[in-house]
């Protein structure tokens, strides 16, 4: 079953792999905007858990202790705008851009040695005959343990948002933060938690591309992931269950015109290349205007700076 | 431990002094790291801040310093102004490529010509597709409140699509034999951006940045729209009561932003790059940010500080070429001076009080 050289269960199964980067990314930046901080460092946490994740896994040939120093390695980075926008009170859309700015940089230095080179296989999970199944084999049983774990994090996330107590207090602090602390809750430790884990998510997100997506160490290799990444975050309107969604839309796309670009299409390479960034703007604009309008849904204190006077 | 008391208004010492102290503690800082990479870092600093004002090749050196600070002063005042009222361009990238390959594209359009008006018209066109490019998110921004930040972002990746496109395609030089890249401005007299001093490396685009300086000090400190842009930065609401209009403060900052980067890009590829090639954007878009910010968002401050970050461009590629120091670890270096900066920025906007253990 294919349509002009493209057979749909694979094309499925592709996106779900190439979504699995933004869609973590996207939903630890979901975690760190619900606690009113704008983190616009995505783009540099990612390739910062690139690197990190490629260079733990090499050396130590197991691509799980990649993944956890992906993961440690972003968060150790966004642990330095953290301490900034939280403790020294610098400006957040600043920051976050120092972030991109210093982590393309870093990353790049650290990978110097490491082009070229293939990382330790990531196996997949063995679901034995369930495998073997016809389409729906290829499409959900076919897959490293990731694409799932990603998906169990959004759950996971939704859960603890909507029905916990500390998913309660998270959003309590990003709606009013005077409000929180006046109840007694520690609003500064609250959101230098929830941005590490929003480093962490980015982290895991950017060595699932070094490790698994590419697989290999190239300078850049995020090329906005970490932007589109915030543009998901607008689309999803702040609800985790919609960043799946919009990862899914974003990874389709994605997979599309390299598809598109392999079978021969006859839209030039360019165009197909930059599409995933022209619909990310058309989509932004989409959910920014007209009654449903995103931003109704942003937390109230999100970008603002926090400072008890008492 | 200590808290922190925030000053009735920000402290005038600190504000001259947190920029200084912010290089000296990215001097520090980086010199660990470039000790890390296993190089001297005292050597290292030398090479990088002290060998292209006074070393053995100063007199090409310092050439260079004017060709490397010009663009990042161009495009850092443009942002500036829209970062003092709240609006945030961070695509400077993406309006200085179209800016090139529009006054490229005009200039190459009519080759050979002898007129004058050529370079002219080429400034125009440069300047003017900047600021084409800043509009899209402008008028997303003001039409359908999309932000400006991801937009203007976005616009940079496709920006760089049509530049290989440009590169590979519709501006290929015909005699090139097939070889990516556009034909070379140096071969075309009347179109070019010549070296106004011998060996000082003074174009055009410095002419520009100069002016570009005055006139933003002038607008800022004289002029009914920089006042607006300075009480929307401070006081949103306070702005909305004196009756300035949001929207046209961002068409108005996006514009002159975009603009003005466009015309870096312009001067950039008749001048120092000489063609428009796939390589062309250097990332001074986004270092004008640091630029920026190092200067505080005051003109003046700009154009110190376009002159120090383009002392770690020129003396980053003396350390690499003769300390074989990596060249990316000098945009970890500038990456860190921001850092720096944002953080001492605190010693301005507080004062902090030590506690001798006693509970507050």
């Amino acid at each position: 079953m294919d349509f002009g050289g493209i057979n749909p269960a694979v094309l499925v199964a592709s996106l779900m792999v190439a979504s699995v980067p933004i869609m973590l990314a996207a939903i630890g930046e979901l975690v760190v905007e619900k606690a009113g901080v704008l983190n616009l460092g995505v783009e540099g946490m990612m390739i910062m858990g690139a690197i990190c994740g490629f260079i733990t896994a090499v050396q130590t040939g197991s691509p799980f202790l990649g993944f956890v120093g992906g993961a440690v390695g972003a968060a150790g980075l966004s642990l330095v705008f953290a301490v900034l926008t939280q403790v020294l009170q610098a400006n957040q859309v600043a920051t976050g851009l120092a972030l991109t700015l210093f982590g393309l940089g870093l990353s790049s230095l650290m990978g110097q040695g490491y082009v070229g080179i293939k990382p330790p296989l990531t196996s997949q999970v063995p679901f034995g005959p369930l495998a073997d199944l016809p389409v729906l084999g290829r499409i959900l049983f076919n897959h490293d343990p990731m694409v799932y774990l990603s998906i169990i994090i959004i759950a996971a996330v939704w859960a603890v948002l909507k029905f916990s107590r500390m998913g309660l207090v998270l959003r309590a602090v990003g709606e009013s933060h005077d409000a929180a602390h006046a109840l007694g809750y520690k609003v500064t430790r609250i959101r230098i938690l929830a941005i590490l884990f929003g480093g962490a998510m980015a982290g895991l997100g950017g060595a699932y591309l070094s490790l698994v997506r590419v697989p290999q160490w190239t300078d850049g290799i995020t090329a906005g992931a970490g932007w589109i990444a915030l543009a998901i975050v607008v689309f999803a309107s702040w609800k985790p269950w919609r960043v799946l969604i919009g990862a899914y839309l974003f990874g389709g796309i994605s997979v599309l015109q390299l598809n598109l670009q392999a079978a021969g299409a006859r839209i030039p390479v360019e165009y197909l290349s930059m599409s995933p960034y022209v619909i990310t703007i058309i989509v932004l604009v989409i959910m920014s205007s007209g009654k449903g309008r995103a931003s109704m849904n942003a937390p109230a204190a999100l970008g603002q700076n926090f400072h008890a006077s008492r | 431990m200590f808290v922190l008391e925030k000053r009735p208004s920000p402290s005038q010492f600190w504000t001259y002094a947190t920029p200084v102290l912010a290089v000296i503690l990215t001097m520090i800082a980086g010199g660990a790291m470039f000790a890390l990479l296993g190089k001297d870092p005292f050597i290292a600093i030398r090479t990088i801040f002290w060998d292209p004002l006074f070393g053995e090749f100063a007199f090409y050196l310092r050439g260079q310093l004017l060709v490397k600070a010009g663009p990042l002063i161009l495009i850092a005042v443009g942002l500036s102004l829209g970062f003092r009222a709240g609006i945030w361009n961070i695509g400077a990238e993406g309006q200085y490529i179209i800016g090139a390959i529009f006054g490229a594209g005009v200039g190459l359009a009519v080759f050979p010509t002898e007129t004058r008006w050529i370079f002219p018209v080429m400034i125009v066109a440069g300047a003017f597709g900047g600021w084409l490019w800043a509009m899209i998110p402008a008028i997303l921004k003001t039409r359908f409140n999309t932000n400006e930040i991801l937009v203007s972002l976005m616009l940079v990746y496709v920006a760089q699509t049509i530049l290989s496109k440009a590169a590979t395609g519709f501006l290929r030089n015909p005699q090139g034999m097939g070889f990516p890249g556009s034909r070379n401005f140096s071969t075309y007299p009347a179109a070019r951006n010549v070296e106004l001093i011998q060996e000082s490396g003074m174009h055009w685009g410095v002419v520009a940045a100069f002016i570009a300086v005055i006139a933003a000090y002038v607008l800022l400190q004289r002029h009914m729209l920089g006042f607006q842009i300075k009480l929307a930065g401070q006081a949103p609401r306070a702005a909305r009561f004196a009756g300035v209009q949001p929207t046209r403060l961002v068409v108005l900052c996006m514009g002159i932003s975009g603009a003005l980067a466009g015309l870096a890009g312009m001067f950039e590829v008749s001048g120092p790059a000489g063609q428009i090639s796939i390589d062309f954007a250097s990332g001074y878009g986004f270092t004008a940010i640091i630029v920026a910010f190092l200067g505080r968002l005051n003109p003046l401050g700009i154009l110190l500080a376009g002159l120090v970050m383009a002392l770690t461009y020129v003396g980053g590629e003396m350390a690499s070429t003769n300390l074989n120091l990596p060249s990316a670890a000098i945009q970890a270096f500038q990456g860190m001076l921001l850092f720096f900066l944002l953080a001492v920025d605190l010693l301005s906007n507080y004062r902090i009080r030590l506690l001798n253990g006693r509970a507050v």
